[in-house]
């Protein structure tokens, strides 16, 4: 696949994302309150909190699932705030889910293929006929995904419909078919949620990987606090809604209020140390 | 279809990718190919014929309800009306203006594919029952249409006579010309159908029956595809309905009322649903099942009926059978005579050691 420099307008260190002043109510639950981040070209960046806190809402107003009630949110300058799903997919931030959605009747090499989608072009006539370029797109198109399939060591199950996967393939196959869409920004909902040790650190090895070899900028909600601070460049903690810390792994975890969220009051931290 | 695949090894995409990998596979259907093309006509008679035709029309429309409900995952009651529409449309061009097949077939399709587009306009908001109901009520709307509307439906008993088609100067008159004739579209169609699911439109079709959301977050507009669905749906429909009109010489908004709708669902339920081979299993099931009904009742049905009660017992039979067939396919198996095929086939193909 191409290098950062090719799939993404910005260089390294720019901000590519910006959420700028973000509230979403849902009646009277104030599910993110006033929440901005500037995301830069690729960083890991992670989303951290208890849970309700905001952050999968946070993820779905970018990807397009909700749009916000105040503020903006803007990719490379060009404003999503209002863009639906598809759209905020053809502009290059793929995701996965929480619980994981696979279309879970078709291989996975159809499921990775989809992620394909949004780069090829052949219409309702093309594909009927399935001759010349319609099968030279669909081919190329094939490799790309192949490429993919490597990268994640599922190559030989490319065949298998996804449906029948054990729980940490499913959530493999999905990264896969997030990053055939070459995307610019990949947003993680959980994606080591259920895992073990091993697996985990499989799913960290990947997501480093993607982040290096082609510069994809990723958002990441994890709860496991030893891979967050481990791989991220950046975390964000959340707390009702709200953004209560933004720094680097080591500033965020000695963040008094970072720590009176996670673990209660400073004081009862210091007594609970003594 | 009947063959082991081993010893074969693929080295490119495109080779991976083709209908029919396997060498031994293409013989298969070329073997098929001489047997429907030459055999079948030479041999079988004029009446076995017409009912093989009946088949393969239905073949076409069951393809067609395939895509939009086995594949896309939306549900149409409306498909008979969509047939209508296509059928009523190539009769006043080749009435009125004398159009040839192969202008008739397409403006009757691309007629449906309209209405069709136009009715699943509320597939972006409303799912399962409630769709099935917006498309009953297009049903009925459309039969109410042309039944009132002479402009459309000729006047007198909402019928219009329309001689049969003419090819390179030669009318299709027997079975067996039309038979060919219509052999033609079923390849046609089957061909079509095969390609559309493996491409891109394929995909995203069957991505949003399986899981709407993770569809529209990798880019795809649902609304855009599930009317691109309806569209193709109705235009397979409406070329049904004008191929009906071909056969029977006739176009008449009877043959296209709502029984046919729920035909045409049973056809892919018993076959197969988000099946090509399964839309062709159904297709012929449903159209010989009440002919068969009626030739074993006639035959051995004498002895247990008196012959009044038997004109009342064969056609009510059929909707018991009917009725019966779909809920043991959709209790028993859901994958239809396709699924029963596929593990018939794989059973053989390890056969004898099977482990």
């Amino acid at each position: 696949m191409s290098a950062a420099a090719d799939r993404t307008g910005a260089s390294p260190g720019e901000v590519q994302l910006a959420v700028a002043g973000v509230s979403k109510h849902f009646g009277g639950v104030r599910a993110v309150e006033d929440v901005s981040i500037a995301v830069r070209q690729g960083e890991i960046l992670s989303v951290i909190g208890p849970n309700g806190a905001g952050k999968t809402t946070l993820l779905n107003m970018i990807s397009g699932f909700f749009h916000p009630g105040t503020g903006s949110i803007t990719l490379e300058g060009r404003n999503i705030t209002h863009a639906p799903p598809s759209r905020v997919a053809a502009l290059g931030i793929a995701r996965t889910f929480q619980n994981i959605a696979l279309f879970s009747g078709m291989t996975v090499l159809d499921n990775v293929m989809l992620g394909r989608h949004v780069h090829m072009k052949a219409g309702v006539l093309a594909s009927f006929v399935y001759w010349g370029w319609a099968r030279r797109e669909e081919i190329a198109h094939r490799a790309r995904a192949e490429e993919v399939l490597e990268f994640l060591q599922l190559q030989d199950i490319r065949k298998q419909p996804t449906g029948a996967l054990a729980y940490g393939l499913r959530k493999r196959v999905e990264l896969a078919r997030a990053l055939a869409l070459e995307p610019k920004i990949l947003l993680l909902d959980e994606p080591m949620a259920g895992m073990n040790q091993e697996e985990k650190q499989d799913v960290a090895r990947y997501i480093l990987d993607a982040n290096r070899l082609w510069g994809t900028t990723i958002i990441l909600i994890e709860h496991d606090m030893a891979v967050v601070m481990d791989i991220s460049d950046r975390v964000a903690v959340f707390e009702r809604g709200r953004k209560i810390a933004d720094g680097s792994p080591d500033g965020v975890q000695r963040d008094p209020a970072v720590i009176h969220a996670y673990l209660g009051t400073a004081r009862t931290l210091r007594e609970a140390a003594e | 279809m009947f063959h082991r695949e081993s010893g074969v090894f693929k080295t490119t995409y495109g080779a991976d990718m083709a209908l029919f990998p396997l060498p031994v596979a293409r013989w298969t259907v070329l073997a098929m190919a001489a047997v429907f093309i030459v055999l079948v006509p030479l041999t079988v008679g004029e009446y076995y014929v017409s009912i093989i035709n009946l088949i393969l029309i239905a073949v076409v429309g069951a393809l067609g309800l395939n895509i939009l409900v086995g594949y896309t995952g939306q549900i149409s009651i409306g498909h008979g009306a969509f047939m209508s529409v296509g059928a009523y449309t190539a009769a006043n061009l080749i009435t009125r203006l004398d159009a040839p097949f192969w202008l008739a077939l397409p403006a009757g399709g691309a007629m449906a594919a309209l209405v069709g587009a136009l009715v699943g306009i509320p597939s972006l908001r409303i799912k399962g029952l409630y769709l099935a109901i917006a498309t009953l009520a297009a049903q009925l709307i459309i039969e109410w249409t042309i039944n009132h509307v002479p402009w459309i439906s000729g006047g007198i008993q909402a019928s219009i006579e329309v001689p049969r088609p003419t090819f390179f100067g030669v009318q299709l008159r027997s079975q067996v010309q039309l038979y060919l004739f219509l052999m033609a579209f079923v390849v046609i169609a089957i061909v079509a159908t095969m390609n559309l699911m493996r491409s891109r439109i394929g995909r995203a079709f069957i991505a949003i029956r399986d899981q709407d959301i993770a569809a529209e977050i990798i880019g795809i507009d649902i609304f855009r595809y599930k009317l691109w669905a309806f569209a193709i749906s109705s235009f397979y429909a409406g070329v049904t309905g004008v191929l009906y009109t071909y056969y029977l010489g006739i176009a008449n908004y009877e043959q296209f009322q709502i029984g046919v709708s729920i035909d045409y669902l049973a056809m892919i339920i018993i076959g197969g649903l988000g099946s090509v081979l399964g839309s062709i299993f159904g297709a012929i099931f449903v159209t010989l099942l009440p002919i068969a009904t009626r030739w074993i009742l006639e035959g051995v049905g004498g002895f247990f009926f008196s012959q009044a009660d038997l004109l009342n017992i064969i056609p009510n039979l059929r909707l018991i059978l009917f009725g019966g067939l779909i809920i043991v396919f959709l209790a028993l198996e859901p994958e239809g005579l396709a699924r029963l095929w596929r593990n018939i086939v794989s059973y053989f193909r390890v056969w004898p050691f099977s482990y």
